[in-house]
């Protein structure tokens, strides 16, 4: 593939800038290269796929998910993993539409899909770092126990959004972009602020590098692992807000295997599944290249069946990609 | 049949006398009643005296997990109805999505010695031999909606018409673009979970049915049956196909999600029909407003028949309205057609999604 001739012609650059885009930023590349393929195989089999309209779709699909997807790439990047993102969605979407909630207005709506988001996090990370249980067994349980709820709020009942406001969010352009994608923007502009220029994202860095080394270097690796939940499960929070727009309802069903989705697209975006090392960008980047797949394949009429062979293909091919870059630049 | 036999017997020798009569009194009295009744679902209980207080019986009740309006109106409906009779002490277990606990759900009920079970199998292979067991014990099953794969495990099957849906809402958007003067119109499909029988039977309907009028499907997706995933699908569907002729979703819960991604595109030149008959659609259609012209039915109400059913199998007596004395083996529901000129008659029989 053109891809994989990239990475030695950047990494023999002298100093400065490109000498720094090592690792990561070099698999990035390789993301882009997929994506730029991508997007040549859309535009030759369907005369649809090149319109304003349709990259805008596929920018908006990508808007929820990619959110839930930046406080996934935090968590795995501090060495955890967030099973019950999806589950929080739902719960944050049911919560936010009982008819309780609804008569406080969209704000209020939107605030308690937060706060509930929130609050689940911060349920999960202090069990995981205050309570030393495996992450993967306690949003586990959450995953299973906040659907639960969900649909027991809910009473197995799909919830109408009645108040204007939040639907007007999924109708929204503001200089001509729609809201969702700016909400992404600056979700995402946030995210990259803080985990790359402040210590709190630093010290994630070192905590999923290695947890006793950073704890030995002073930092309350407790509180900052019970952090990293919190701002996923805000984030998940955000996206049911985002969801309450794009469907006008809130439902037990909302955010179906999101946590499989986002941690895919984590993984090939570049981050290791084991901590301590990844990109924001990568994972945005590989939220697009989901949703686009999926977009080519509809606009060609194909089957979903084979476009989940298409996106397990993708996966491993992006890994052992990703394994020969980082090979060539170290 | 052995139950079917000695049901028959029953009739005759014991209270087959009063039975007979309360049949023959269904028969002539049912006719003059009928303009007066309203509701669909009242139309049966009119003068047939199968609804006068009989032996009680006991009716077990399971059905997979609530977790979408459709499942949720099976439950529901089924519960209202036995609260209708003094004679039906109705035993509902906790809905299950996974095959294994339903079978071990439906062994608690033929331990308890039910008269009758109700089953809405989640999987109808899977729930065949605990069906057969039921039926070999003694208690008459009712095979609700998705069929058992041997008829040794039901008395009497009741369901819905998935072909029959896809045929009608295939005849409807054909008639209509026909009249409109359409030619090689482009029609959309959102189908539901993709790989399921019902689904096939669905879209082999409708495609069945377009063609007979020289029509095709041009773009199909698959969405989950929730809200979200029809959203999505249809998202795309709509990039896909830039200009609409018609549009049929399969399922009114994930209509939602359909509707709301049309709505968000600004699309309104073409026409949809839904599928099931959710309250929201029906209202839609009424409102005739956007794009949702018209549902075809896969009616929840299917389980207070089934409950109905279960009581008349229960007591030994059979159906008012037709000659034979025992109740059918089997039921297919019709689904109809609902537009703006009928919605009126059908508003008591949706369902919230």
């Amino acid at each position: 593939m053109s891809v994989s001739t990239a990475p030695p012609a950047v990494s023999t650059q002298r100093p400065g800038v490109l000498a720094r885009m090592r690792g990561t930023e070099v698999r990035n590349l390789g993301l882009v290269a997929v994506l730029a393929v991508l997007i040549v195989i859309g535009a030759v089999t369907s005369e649809n796929f090149l319109t304003t309209d349709n990259l805008e779709n596929i920018l908006v699909s990508s808007s929820v998910i990619g959110v839930v997807t930046i406080g996934m790439t935090f968590v795995i990047i501090g060495g955890g993993i967030d099973l019950s993102v999806g589950a929080i969605v739902a719960l944050a979407s049911v919560w936010a539409t009982t008819l309780a909630t609804q008569s406080y207005g969209p704000w209020m709506m939107a605030l308690c899909a937060i706060l509930v988001g929130a609050g689940a996090g911060l349920a999960n990370g202090l069990l995981i770092a205050y309570g030393r249980l495996v992450p993967f067994i306690v949003t586990l349980a959450m995953m299973v126990s906040a659907r639960g709820l969900a649909a027991r709020l809910a009473d197995n009942r799909t919830q109408l959004v009645n108040e204007q406001g939040i639907k007007d969010l999924a109708k929204t352009d503001v200089l001509g972009i729609p809201l969702m994608v700016i909400i992404l923007a600056v979700v995402a502009a946030l995210g990259w602020i803080l985990l790359n220029r402040t210590t709190f994202g630093r010290r994630t860095f070192a905590i999923g590098g290695n947890t006793e080394a950073a704890r030995l270097a002073g930092i309350d690796t407790r509180l900052n692992t019970a952090l990293l939940y919190v701002l996923s499960g805000t984030c998940c929070g955000i996206a049911a807000v985002m969801l309450l727009a794009r469907t006008t309802t809130g439902s037990s069903t909302h955010g179906n295997l999101y946590e499989l989705d986002a941690i895919a697209a984590v993984i090939i975006g570049g981050t290791l599944l084991s901590g301590g090392r990844g990109t924001l960008i990568g994972s945005i980047l590989g939220v697009l290249v989901f949703i686009t797949i999926s977009n080519i394949f509809i606009l060609n009429n194909l089957a979903t069946e084979t476009q989940n062979i298409a996106k397990g293909l993708i996966i491993v091919g992006a890994v052992l990609l990703q394994r020969r870059a980082n090979r060539d630049t170290t | 049949m052995d139950g079917f036999t000695l049901d028959r017997r029953r009739l005759l020798a014991g209270s087959g006398l009063l039975g007979a009569a309360g049949l023959l009194a269904a028969c002539t009295s049912n006719e003059p009643d009928e303009p007066e009744s309203t509701g669909a679902s009242q139309v049966a209980n009119t003068g047939s005296g199968n609804d006068e207080p009989g032996q009680e019986v006991v009716i077990g009740f399971s059905a997979p997990a609530a977790d979408h309006g459709w499942i949720g109106a099976i439950t529901t409906k089924a519960e209202e109805e036995a609260a209708k009779y003094e004679d039906v002490d109705f035993q509902a277990v906790e809905g299950s999505n996974d095959v294994n606990q339903q079978i071990s759900q439906v062994e608690t009920l033929i331990s308890r010695n039910v008269n009758v079970l109700v089953i809405l199998p989640f999987d109808g292979n899977a729930l065949t031999e605990v069906g057969i067991k039921a039926m070999e014990a003694g208690i008459q099953v009712i095979n609700l909606d998705r069929v058992f794969s041997s008829a040794r495990g039901y008395r009497t099957y009741i369901g819905g018409d998935n072909y029959g849906m896809g045929a009608a809402a295939g005849y409807y958007l054909a008639q209509q673009l026909t009249e409109k003067g359409v030619k090689d119109p482009v029609i959309g499909e959102v189908q539901g979970i993709a790989d399921l029988p019902l689904t096939q039977d669905r879209s082999k309907g409708f495609e069945e049915a377009l063609a007979t009028a020289g029509f095709k499907v041009s773009n199909k997706v698959s969405a989950q049956f929730t809200v979200e995933s029809g959203q999505q699908v249809t998202s795309n569907l709509l990039q896909a196909a830039p200009k609409l002729d018609a549009l049929w979703n399969h399922d009114d819960d994930q209509g939602l999600g359909v509707l709301a991604a049309i709505e968000q595109a600004g699309r309104d030149e073409f026409i949809m029909v839904g599928g099931a008959g959710s309250r929201n659609m029906m209202d839609l259609i009424k409102a005739d407003s956007g794009v949702m012209k018209a549902t075809v039915t896969y009616p929840p109400s299917m389980a207070a028949s089934a409950v109905k059913l279960a009581r008349l199998v229960g007591q030994s007596k059979g159906m008012a309205d037709l000659v034979e004395l025992g109740v059918p083996a089997s039921i297919t529901l019709t689904s109809e057609t609902i537009t703006k000129e009928n919605v009126d008659q059908y508003l008591s029989l949706g369902f919230e999604s």
